[in-house]
């Protein structure tokens, strides 16, 4: 039984299929266009309300960072290299209509509509860690569910070993992609038992509402125990390979970014030291912190990794 | 300037703002105006032979002392607001990151330049003066290194001062082997006096 901070009746849970009516999306959609004047108005949450529920049991119980340093400070190369850019230039990013194409190794493959992907699929909220490569930290409420049971819905065969993730690729839409910062689109990708895990999440929102574009809308990975590069943004397309995909910055870089990219404070980046990270929005000289082995999840995880020399599959 | 701007967005005066984490925007921003100013003072004496103004060398003393204050604020937020304080971290950190060794070579070897800058140090130290502060061509080579490595993939900006100091340190290149020639014309080789003096007009034209 998983204990409920915040009881909701269940009559008063709107179902999933009438969030998920077009016409919510399309006003979801018109919300996150506008969300940076939202933003710039005082920092309030845009985009439209979830129905969810919050699941404690994968939640951690430090405070969660503001909605406003959490959509202003982002990691989104298609947008641009500075931590500024995505909130300036996501809302160019068109997020409906939206569909994902499923590939590879699978009984059930074709195209879907973001819709179809998400009906039936109650949403809950988890609080999780967020560890970034670059040492810098945040907590944060994602609304979603485990990538597991939409993966399940596609029948992998016994030969999906892995599972290869790509973003949208759009230069007219996004204009980091016009520089080859990195090989577009990005890729990313886990072996099939990560993907399964529970603690891997499909995530359409953010405290509450529809994720800004900026965080990665309509639909992103969060992978809690990897570094944040694994937790791809804005998912078009699926696909299930027998081999380790070739992810973007392990491509770009392959010394200093491993396929795995487990949180490791003993294995240090090439160029800087994994051991601590600073925890964004964090009271004047008490932001450095020591970083937690699988960012806090090695009793959920660590078993995945057992015999493996992690110095090697970093 | 810069100092007092950063100050009104720490305290968000003026509407204006660090973003989500202003330790690393204060610490980068503190480091680019120390490369910014040390560029500029490297393009006084370009900039004073080619427009013919030498009383632009009398900005120069000041520039340069510019650029080490900045350089200092920046190693000062580093080790106070990002380290903060973590003498342990600090020792790794320039034992072991290669970015961040190089960065604080060229801060330590900014601090001799510093003290000499006076007139009385000049006129003590003669012809040696101008030995020592011939320093700050490997300095700013360490500062753009330091901004290089530190990028994690995006390197067009740091390329962009890579450029500046080619260009800076080029010219000096170019006018040390022009005098060299003029006052050894023989004893450069034939081929080699051909091309110099193809390109000896070429800083008059200009």
């Amino acid at each position: 039984m998983t204990p409920r901070p915040t009881p909701i009746a269940p009559s008063e849970i709107t179902p999933p299929e009438v969030y998920f009516s077009r016409r919510t999306l399309l006003a979801a959609a018109l919300a996150s266009a506008a969300s940076g004047c939202v933003r710039a108005a005082g920092g309030e949450p845009a985009g439209a309300p979830l129905a969810y529920e919050r699941n404690a049991r994968y939640s951690v119980s430090e405070k969660p960072n503001t909605y406003d340093e959490i959509t202003t400070y982002n990691n989104f190369y298609e947008f641009g290299t500075d931590k500024e850019s995505p909130s300036e230039y996501a809302r160019m990013m068109r997020t409906r209509p939206w569909s994902v194409t499923v590939a590879g190794e699978a009984e059930v493959r074709g195209r879907f509509d973001l819709e179809d992907l998400l009906k039936g699929q109650p949403l809950e909220e988890r609080i999780y860690r967020f560890r970034c490569v670059e040492a810098w930290s945040l907590v944060v409420p994602w609304v979603g569910f485990p990538l597991g049971k939409l993966l399940a819905r596609f029948k992998p065969t016994s030969r999906a070993k892995y599972v290869e993730l790509t973003t949208l690729y759009a230069p007219q839409q996004m204009p980091g992609q016009r520089a080859t910062v990195l090989n577009w689109p990005y890729v990313e990708g886990l072996r099939i038992d990560e993907a399964m895990h529970p603690l891997t999440l499909v995530v359409v929102g953010l405290y509450g509402r529809t994720l800004p574009n900026q965080d990665g809308a309509p639909l992103r990975l969060i992978v809690p125990w990897k570094y944040g590069f694994k937790s791809i943004k804005s998912i078009v397309q699926i696909r299930f390979t027998e081999r380790e995909p070739n992810t973007a910055w392990n491509v770009a870089a392959p010394h200093e970014y491993g396929f795995y990219a487990n949180v490791n404070p003993a294995v240090d980046h090439p160029r800087w030291s994994q051991a601590t990270e600073r925890r964004l929005g964090s009271p004047f000289l008490a932001a450095r912190r020591p970083t937690l082995p699988f960012n806090g999840y090695a009793a959920e995880v660590a078993s995945l990794y057992q015999g493996m020399d992690l110095r090697r599959y970093f | 300037m810069p100092l007092l701007w950063w100050t009104c967005a720490a305290f968000g005066l003026f509407g204006l703002s660090l973003g989500a984490d202003p330790v690393k925007k204060l610490e980068h921003e503190c480091g680019k105006t120390a490369l910014n100013l040390l560029m500029i003072t490297l393009s006084v004496t370009p900039v004073r032979s080619l427009t013919g103004l030498p009383q632009l060398l009398r900005l120069r003393r000041m520039l340069g002392l510019f650029a080490f204050f900045y350089a200092v604020v920046h190693f000062t937020i580093y080790l106070v607001l990002d380290l903060e304080l973590n003498l342990r971290l600090l020792g790794a950190d320039i034992a072991k990151r290669p970015y961040i060794t190089i960065g604080f070579t060229a801060l330590v070897l900014l601090v001799p330049l510093a003290l000499t800058s006076t007139n009385g140090m000049m006129r003590r130290l003669g012809a040696r003066w101008r030995r020592l502060h011939r320093l700050i061509y490997p300095i700013a080579a360490l500062a753009v290194w330091h901004f290089y490595w530190q990028v994690k993939r995006d390197v067009r900006e740091p390329l962009l001062y890579l450029g500046i100091l080619a260009l800076l340190l080029g010219y000096r290149l170019l006018r040390w082997q022009l005098r060299r020639a003029d006052a050894h014309p023989r004893a450069a080789a034939p081929g080699a006096l051909t091309s110099t003096s193809g390109s000896a007009t070429a800083p008059g034209r200009t």
